[in-house]
Order: structure tokens, then C-alpha cells, then sequence
């Protein structure tokens, strides 16, 4: 009871710096605000409309009113922001119609608008209007899986000169398999190691494994740099010692993207190896030999299965911060390399289309926890021991 | 005025601060760091000492999105913004600039054309250019050379973004300045300009922050890169290196000084912009941050070293290409796209 009461700041404070925040952003993967207060009469006009031809003529005169009134409020920025995000030049359409549309005009509002752009003569025009019309949508979340909905309603692909998420989304995920893969390789004899050796050498060689963990993300990812350039130290070494001629490409490219993964990743694949191998009593291997199985069997079936937990919690932690890494690829990672949460920054930073960066977020968030529940539903969570 | 308004309103009215507000100091914001350090130097503080009026200074990262909360909340104190050429462009659409009277600093031809625009003067040109080592190449290279990795072998840097990539690689391919973004609004411009970057795309290093342009160069790991040209002018000050710039071809963005709308400071706002607009003010900013003045005559009197480094010198100025920002304000988001993609294949 009263245990509640003393973790009740730290649960006040997760909740308003990080869960609410995070949820919130989130929501801007599926909400859809920006178009609906700025176009609502052109939004109503098209609620009927099934998207094959044009609107009708209620619908253009609609949307002279509501370009009018969007122009004197000056709202018409955030729409036109929005829209062009669905169709390439809709900022442009939009505000230029709404200057041409602003003054009386001869005829029916069908011909003015058209005669402003003759763009709004294309059905799909409409159709992003339609789409965006909130205050709902899964216009983001499709464009994160490279899908969109015609004005019609229909899903289907993009050109495919447009899809790029779901190789994103491979990429990251072959990307920390592989770091974790490799982290798991080199990590699992050190731990071996560590696990037989004196309390005390191994609380130095555990500070060599520790240290790395206390310096900054940045400065690792500067080292590397620094390390694999082009007149860097690994390239004077090995062109010294006459392995190459010349120096070769070591930076910006996947290879200096693993190998500072998996520099930084390391410890969280040795500390749970090492808690675990600890606990295996020494003359369990020494029951097992003089019992005549030789060294591959002993390991096989006595070593191994009880290090399993440690494993798992090994790759479960390195597996799921790869799939989050940011700076380390994108500082020495080439065009190819980039994993999602590059592209979920460039959304949020560069083209301000916060909706597809949440839904690229959201998505990665899903099947981040469709693995720890996969590994919960194969392995189980009481299995996974770091202490 | 909405209710808020109205009740802050009231209340300051009541406290007597109503005055006070209204006749707060006259407040600059720039991008802060070493570049608001030179500014302060050349502008704010003579200013000051000159006129007696106080300049309030602040800093900004830039975005839209912060022009409209201030605009919004009804609560902006900010009178003069230093802003991209995207920002002015939208906020001058959606009214959040005051509309400038150029008499009341020098007229319209007192600037460079590209300086001028209706809600803002440009502070300062600045430029993305070819930029090469000379202690490892000794020729002048060109954009041509830039996309033919078979008569220049070495590896070439670019800005890891669609916007420049394409426009370098038109000029590189031989398309007049002039043409380029005509070109670049057709699918089959776009089209080619993917398939010149297609040429040298295994000679590609992509960078993506401005300081690791320099620093690829300085390392040896690409032979040229595109580079915004302060950065390089810097590295060559004061790292003591030897980089080449090649003007011909490069790309130009101008920042400029916009007063937002509804600023009770609009008077001594104009008398900056009167100060600011002096071309022997505005040269002096060139030996502290390699940046142009865009006032017409902003160049004269300069010494050789610091013309050869003036984007704003009329012999680097007339071989440069304006970024157009209309262009880029519809297309990012799809040839961005487009972009990503070229890049995972």
C-alpha cells in the first residue's frame, strides 16, 4: 500500500513526460485536422460524391466560399500544407485558386475554379480533398505500407517509384538481425570466458566490457568515424602492414554500420550472458564428462540450454534498440543504409508531415511489440533472466 | 479578438501595464551562434550606438509552425525575423508579414532583384558549390566533371536530399541554368536528372550535416563535394586547408528580414532595415562569416581574398542559379519520395 504511494511520483512523472507524449503523437498517425476546419463546406458538398467524375456544381461553389473565407482568416497555409503532402503542387493549387477565386466572377463557380487551375478538372483533386476530410483517417498509415485510396474509395499500390517504406521497414529489421546475430556470436565465448575466470579478473575484464556502456552514443559513432575514414587508423594499418595497396571504403557504407552496432550493443549481450553463465554450476560440466560425453554433447546438451534464458534476454535487448538506431546509421551509413527512424525524422523535421511520421512510428512501435510478444508466446518472459 | 485576448486585455489595462506592453524594445531574432555573434558586431550593437534605440535580441531554429503559434496565440513579441527564402514565401501568403515600404529604406533598387519581395529584404545570400581539394587535385573541376567519374576518378560527395541533388545534376549534364527548373516541372526532366545521378551513384558519399561537408573533404574520403559555401570559406580560415570553390553552376538561397505583422515597433523596425541595408554595413559581415550583402554596392572596396569568397560578387553571383522555393514547396514531399527510392534500389 504504501509502496504505491512512494513510486507514485515516478509513475506521475513517466506519464506526463513520456507515455502522454508519446501517445499523442501517435494519434497524429490516424487524425486528420488540418483540412476540415479550413474547406467544411466543400467537405459536406462531397459527401455524397462517389469519387468516379467530377463534383457536382454545389461542390466548386463550395469551395469558392470556403477559399474565400480560409483566404481573410489566413488559414488557408495549414490546408494547402496538408493536401500537397497527398498530391504534389496542391499548396500551390490551392492558394493561387483561392487569390484568382477572391473577387466577383462571371458564370457558374465550375468554370471560374476551373479557369483559376484547370487542375480541379482532375477527379483525383477531388479525391485528396475527400481523403483528407477527418477528423479520422488511414491515409498515413496506408502511405507508411506504400498503399493509398483512390478518389473511389479502392486500396492500391503506389507507382512504383514512390514505394519505399516496406523496403525501409525490411531493411531495419534484416539490419538489427544481423547486429544481433553478430552480438550474439562474438559475445557468447567472452561470457563463457568471464563465467570461469577469478571473481577478481573478472571484475576488470567486466570493466573493459562496461566502459564503452558509460561513453556517449555520439562519441562512439565519432570514433568509428575517425576509425574506418579513408586516412583513418584501420585504413594506414592494414595498407602498412601490405593486406591492400591502397586504402579501400570503410566508411559510409553498411559495413561501418554493423560494426559500430555491434561495438555499442555489445554489453547488452554480455551482461546477461555472463548473469546467467554464473549461476551454472562448474561441476555440471564435469559430471557430464566423466559420464563420458565428449566436448560437443557437453555443450549441446548441458552448457547451452541452460545459458538459453540468458540468450534470449540478450537478443531481445539488442534486437529491439537496433531497430531504433538513428544517429550511428545515419553518421556512417551510406544512401542504402538508413534505417526507419531516419525516415521518421526527415518526416517530422524536414517536410513537416508529422501524420506519416507518427504512422511510421506507430508502425514500428506494433511490430516491435508483436516481437516481444512473440518471444513472450515462444520463450516466455519468466524464462528471460538478466540478474 | 477572441476571449482570451479580451480577458488578458482587460487585465493589463486594469494593472496599468497596457503602455508598458506596447512599448517594449524592439526585438531581432536571428538563427543564433556564431553568425547572430557577427551580427550582433555588425548590426545590432552600431545600430544601437547610433540611433539609441534599444534592440532586444532573441534566436530562432526557423519552421513556419512557430510563426503561426506566435501569430495565433495573439501574444507575438517578436518585430523583425530573420527567415528563409520557404518561410517568407508562406507567411507572406498567409499574412503573418507586414507588407515592406521599400521607400522607407532605400526603394526596391537599392537591393539585388532576388533580395526583393513584397513581405521581406534579403540580409544575406549564401550559396551550395562545388568545393575540392587543391592539394589533391590541381584543376578547376566543373559539374560536368563532377558526373563523369570516368575522366575525374574519385569519390563525390552530395548533400543526402533531393533538393540540390537534382538541380547539380542538370547543370552537370549540360542543361543552361535558365532551364533547369523548367525542366525539372516535367516528368521526363526529372527522369534524366535521376539517370545523370544514376552515373556516378556508386561514387556517391551522401552527407547530411552542413560541418561533415568540409570534413569528408579534409579526410580524403571524396575527392569534390557539394558544400554550402561558408562552411568551406571557414575550414579554409581557420583549419588552415586548401579547398578550392567553383562558383559556376553553384546554387544561391537568400535570408531575409521580415517585421511581422502587427508590430507596434514598426518605426524602429524600418530604421534598422534603413541601417541594415547600408552596403559598407553590410561588408563588413564578409571577413567574420562568409556570407553576401545583397545590397547593391556591398561588394566595392573589397580586397581580392574577400571578393573571391563574396557570394554576392557580381562575378560569382551572375554564374549562380537562384533555388526556387515555389518549385520545392510543391514537390519535396514526391520527389522526395521518388528519391528514397532511387536510393534503396
Amino acid at each position: 500500500m504504501w509502496a504505491a504511494f512512494l513510486v507514485a511520483p515516478l509513475l506521475l512523472f513517466l506519464l506526463f513526460s513520456f507515455a502522454a507524449p508519446i501517445a499523442r503523437m501517435l494519434w497524429r498517425g490516424i487524425e486528420d485536422t488540418e483540412v476540415g476546419p479550413v474547406l467544411p463546406r466543400t467537405i459536406a458538398a462531397l459527401a455524397d460524391w462517389d469519387g468516379r467524375e467530377l463534383p457536382p456544381e454545389a461542390a466548386f461553389a463550395a469551395l469558392v466560399e470556403d477559399l474565400r473565407a480560409g483566404r481573410t482568416a489566413g488559414t488557408l497555409g495549414v490546408a494547402a500544407g496538408r493536401l500537397n503532402h497527398d498530391v504534389a503542387g496542391f499548396r500551390t493549387l490551392l492558394v493561387a485558386t483561392g487569390r484568382r477565386v477572391a473577387g466577383p466572377f462571371e458564370g457558374s463557380a465550375k468554370d471560374a475554379v476551373l479557369r483559376a487551375d484547370p487542375a480541379w478538372g482532375q477527379v483525383e483533386s477531388w479525391g485528396a480533398i475527400v481523403r483528407a476530410r477527418g477528423p479520422l483517417t488511414d491515409f498515413f498509415v496506408l502511405n507508411a505500407l506504400d498503399l493509398r485510396r483512390d478518389a473511389a474509395g479502392g486500396i492500391g499500390q503506389l507507382p512504383p517509384d514512390s514505394r519505399i517504406f516496406r523496403i525501409v521497414f525490411l531493411r531495419t529489421f534484416w539490419i538489427a538481425g544481423l547486429t544481433t546475430v553478430i552480438a550474439l556470436v562474438l559475445a557468447y565465448p567472452l561470457a563463457a570466458l568471464l563465467a570461469q575466470l577469478s571473481a577478481r579478473a573478472a571484475g576488470l575484464m567486466m570493466i573493459a566490457v562496461l566502459l564503452p556502456l558509460w561513453t556517449g552514443l555520439m562519441v562512439r559513432t565519432a570514433a568509428w568515424m575517425a576509425l574506418l575514414a579513408r586516412e583513418g587508423v584501420v585504413n594506414s594499418a592494414l595498407v602498412g602492414v601490405g593486406i591492400f595497396d591502397e586504402p579501400q571504403t570503410l566508411l559510409f557504407n553498411r559495413f561501418a554500420v554493423l560494426v559500430a552496432m555491434v561495438h555499442i550493443l555489445l554489453p547488452f549481450m554480455v551482461l546477461p550472458l555472463y548473469a546467467v553463465m554464473r549461476q551454472i554450476p562448474p561441476s555440471l560440466w564435469r559430471a557430464s564428462e566423466s559420464l563420458g560425453a565428449g566436448f560437443v554433447p557437453s555443450f549441446l546438451r548441458v552448457w547451452l540450454p541452460q545459458t538459453m534464458p540468458g540468450i534470449g534476454a540478450g537478443c531481445l535487448m539488442v534486437f529491439i534498440q537496433a531497430l531504433g538506431f538513428y544517429i550511428t546509421p545515419a553518421l556512417l551509413g551510406g544512401g542504402n543504409d538508413q534505417l526507419l527512424s531516419y525516415f521518421i525524422g526527415f518526416y517530422a523535421n524536414q517536410t513537416v508531415n508529422w501524420g506519416l511520421a507518427s504512422a511510421l512510428a506507430l508502425l514500428l512501435l506494433v511490430s516491435t511489440l508483436m516481437i516481444v510478444g512473440l518471444y513472450g508466446k515462444l520463450v516466455g518472459f519468466s524464462a528471460v533472466r538478466t540478474t | 479578438m477572441n476571449l482570451r485576448n479580451t480577458l488578458a486585455g482587460a487585465l493589463m489595462a486594469a494593472l496599468g501595464l497596457a503602455s508598458a506592453a506596447d512599448a517594449r524594445d524592439l526585438t531581432i531574432v536571428s538563427w543564433g551562434g556564431a553568425y547572430q555573434d557577427a551580427q550582433r558586431e555588425v548590426y545590432f550593437r552600431p545600430f544601437q550606438q547610433q540611433t539609441g534605440i534599444r534592440v532586444l535580441e532573441e534566436s530562432w531554429d526557423g519552421g513556419i509552425g512557430v510563426l503561426r503559434a506566435k501569430m495565433q496565440s495573439g501574444s507575438n513579441n517578436w518585430d523583425l525575423v530573420q527567415v528563409e527564402s520557404e518561410e517568407l514565401l508562406l507567411g507572406c501568403e498567409e499574412g503573418l508579414f507586414e507588407k515592406l515600404d521599400f521607400s522607407r529604406f532605400g526603394g526596391r533598387d537599392h537591393f539585388l532583384p532576388a533580395a526583393v519581395h513584397d513581405c521581406g529584404v534579403g540580409t544575406i545570400l549564401y550559396n551550395f558549390v562545388l568545393a575540392w581539394d587543391r592539394d589533391k587535385y590541381q584543376g578547376t573541376p566543373t559539374w560536368q566533371d563532377f558526373f563523369a567519374p570516368d575522366r575525374i576518378p574519385g569519390k563525390r560527395g552530395l548533400r543526402r536530399g533531393v533538393k540540390t541533388a537534382l538541380e547539380f545534376a542538370l547543370l552537370g549534364d549540360g542543361v543552361p541554368r535558365e532551364d533547369v527548373y523548367k525542366l525539372l516541372a516535367t516528368d521526363a526532366g526529372v527522369d534524366r536528372a535521376f539517370r545523370v545521378l544514376d552515373r556516378i551513384k556508386p561514387h556517391i558519399v551522401w552527407w547530411q550535416a552542413s560541418a561533415q561537408a568540409p570534413q569528408i573533404l579534409g579526410s580524403g574520403e571524396v575527392l569534390m563535394t557539394s558544400a554550402p559555401n561558408g562552411r568551406i570559406t571557414t575550414a579554409n580560415r581557420t583549419e588552415q586547408r586548401n579547398f578550392g570553390i567553383q562558383w559556376q553552376g553553384s546554387l544561391f538561397t537568400i535570408d531575409s528580414w521580415v517585421i511581422m505583422k502587427g508590430s507596434p515597433n514598426l518605426d524602429p523596425a524600418y530604421k534598422f532595415l534603413a541601417f541594415a541595408a547600408d552596403p559598407r554595413v553590410q561588408a563588413r559581415l564578409l571577413p567574420l562569416i562568409p556570407y553576401g550583402g545583397p545590397a547593391r554596392g556591398a561588394n566595392e572596396g573589397l580586397t581580392p581574398e574577400l571578393l573571391a569568397v563574396s557570394p554576392t560578387n557580381p562575378a560569382n553571383l551572375e554564374v549562380s542559379l537562384q533555388i526556387d522555393d515555389q518549385f520545392w514547396l510543391d514537390n519535396l514531399d514526391k520527389l522526395n519520395t521518388r528519391f528514397n527510392a532511387w536510393l534503396a534500389r
